[in-house]
């Protein structure tokens, strides 16, 4: 479904991401690992369009999506999240959600005609399904951080995505949050078929729940194969692993 | 709208339909000074407030509407109506064309290019003396009979506030209101959902200056002459801050803004000439006191329509701000 092929970039002299491979499935979950600084958020931003490689090609769907903006990408049926809550604070949660919805159905130039009338039906169920109903009245920007963290999730979701992208979607969290959260994305993988591509620090969380790893480390991929493949890899122990544990 | 804020806006229309039979002249001029100022910062709140642009020098096509309207009638001999629908035309036109290169930049950067191109414009109209008058402007402008008395320009201009509001309210509900107020709070999260952000921000633009357009227009109902101080950068700034000090985040705020600065200009400027002066101090107690206007702060404190937002807009500001 998603290709992403030996993509470079730099930034002045600091390459970020020097040659990255990574496959996607459909239907699979597939999560990047690496230290601090080994370019998983650098390579969302390329795979969504935030930012444009230098070099490499990023295929989705059998179409070459290498620089577009980030809402042809989003067109195109990958929606992401980031790693910072990135939200709408002075609207409500509703509303958050809504734009998303009324971005999808190319309803966002409609001029006549009041939102609070359309797509109520679409939010409402996306909320219901993160669990957010119950504060869809509530500013956004009033959350608490684990409330922030699904409701960046729930935007993503808006856009009817066929690719999920979560960058570091437990970030911050407490156990129980983590939970709650990983068994969303596990929930929208197995019950709506949603194929999730996602960055993560937490070890167990990724063995628990990828069908795939991708190991990055200094802006290279190491390795992509199944968690035991990734566990018994020698390079990815000395590199990523021990460096970590030790 | 909820019912009480309808029960207040209809009695205020009501006392505002009576100023002409009981006040003396002076006062419905003021007034209706008020309603055209009114409009103007209303039509930039649209991309200011609600939309989060820089919109640093608005005035222009204000003073494009005005401008555009005199001289359809004294110069090519137009009928008063045809000018009057041409210039918001007018205006919509050269905002399109500021703001097709202003979207391309953010922020303050979008600001300082729209001072410079709108600046353009000011010395276009205060050099070409055979067209515009230079300093002098342009004045003894026709008005028809039906609006020309005191009394009659009070009413035309309080309808064409009234319209223009409506339709500003609607926009704003609207899913187009509500993904501009999304942008406004995160351009960047609005791209990754599939929104075509510039093309948002342009069309948001065009209607801003339109409205704009049309408060150009009824300045000259109301004064049948213009100067190039309607273009100038001065004029844009009292306006900004017409938006901040009523309160730029609620939809009425600017009225009470424009209310507020128009009053003081009018009574502060017959006993001193440093008006100036007096808008510097009410701009830095606003800074420090009001943050969200005058507006923003009585519907906070009345705990009314925005009551779920307490206690939000510091989480607002600092997600924000990022």
């Amino acid at each position: 479904m998603l290709a992403v092929q030996d993509v470079h970039k730099s930034f002045g002299d600091f390459k970020a991401v020097n040659g990255a491979t990574l496959q996607v499935e459909k239907g699979r979950i597939v999560a990047v690992i690496g230290p601090n600084g080994a370019g998983k958020t650098t390579l969302f931003n390329l795979i969504c369009g935030q930012l444009s490689p230098d070099k490499g090609r990023i295929i989705f769907d059998g179409q070459d999506i290498t620089a577009l903006p980030p809402h042809k990408v989003c067109r195109r049926g990958v929606a992401r999240s980031f790693q910072i809550a990135n939200i709408f604070p002075r609207l409500t949660v509703f509303k958050n959600v809504q734009v998303s919805v009324l971005s999808q159905h190319q309803k966002s130039g409609v001029l006549f005609k009041p939102a609070d009338q359309l797509l109520i039906d679409e939010t409402e169920k996306i909320l219901d399904r993160v669990g957010l109903l119950d504060k869809a009245q509530v500013i956004a920007g009033s959350l608490s951080h684990g409330d922030l963290r699904i409701l960046e999730i729930a935007i993503a979701l808006g856009g009817s995505p066929r690719l999920l992208v979560l960058d570091e979607p437990t970030a911050g969290m407490s156990p129980d949050e983590t939970k709650r959260t990983m068994g969303l994305v596990k929930d929208l993988s197995q019950k709506e078929g949603l194929t999730i591509l996602f960055c993560e620090h937490d070890m167990d969380i990724v063995f628990n729940v990828a069908h795939s790893i991708m190991v990055m480390h200094h802006g290279r991929t190491l390795i992509q194969s199944s968690p035991e493949e990734v566990r018994k890899n020698k390079e990815v122990q000395e590199a990523y692993l021990g460096a970590e544990d030790a | 709208m909820k019912k009480i804020e309808f029960k207040i806006t209809l009695i205020l229309i009501a006392l505002l339909s009576l100023i002409p039979l009981v006040l003396p002249r002076f006062y419905i001029y003021i007034t209706a000074t008020i309603f055209v100022t009114a409009l103007l910062a209303m039509s930039l709140n649209l991309v200011v407030g609600h939309g989060g642009l820089y919109q640093f020098h608005h005035g222009v096509f204000y003073g494009v509407g005005a401008y555009v309207t005199a001289l359809l009638i004294l110069k090519a001999g137009m009928p008063f109506w045809a000018a009057f629908i041409l210039a918001p035309i007018a205006s919509t036109v050269t905002g399109f064309l500021i703001g097709w290169f202003c979207v391309r930049l953010s922020k303050l950067y979008y600001g300082m290019l729209q001072i410079s191109l709108g600046s353009l414009i000011w010395a276009i109209a205060f050099r070409w003396y055979s067209l515009t008058g230079g300093d002098d402007g342009l004045h003894g402008v026709t008005i028809p009979d039906l609006i020309s008395s005191t009394r009659n320009a009070y009413y035309f201009t309080f309808i064409v506030l009234l319209a223009s509001l409506w339709i500003l309210y609607a926009i704003l509900r609207s899913p187009f209101g509500t993904t501009l107020q999304a942008l406004r709070d995160n351009p960047e999260r609005c791209e990754a959902i599939g929104i075509n952000v510039r093309r948002h921000q342009l069309a948001a633009v065009v209607i801003a200056t339109f409205f704009a357009g049309v408060a150009g227009a009824l300045f000259v109902v109301i004064e049948q002459s213009v100067f190039p101080d309607l273009l100038f950068w001065v004029l844009s700034l009292e306006v900004f801050i017409m938006c901040l000090l009523g309160g730029w985040f609620t939809f009425a705020g600017p009225i009470l803004g424009a209310a507020i600065m128009v009053s003081l200009r009018t009574f502060v400027g017959t006993y001193t000439e440093y008006w100036t002066l007096v808008l510097g101090i009410i701009l830095i107690l606003l800074i420090f006191f009001l943050p969200e206007g005058v507006m923003g702060f009585f519907l906070e404190r009345l705990g009314k329509p925005r009551s779920r937002q307490n206690g939000n807009d510091k989480a607002g500001a600092s997600v924000g701000s990022r």
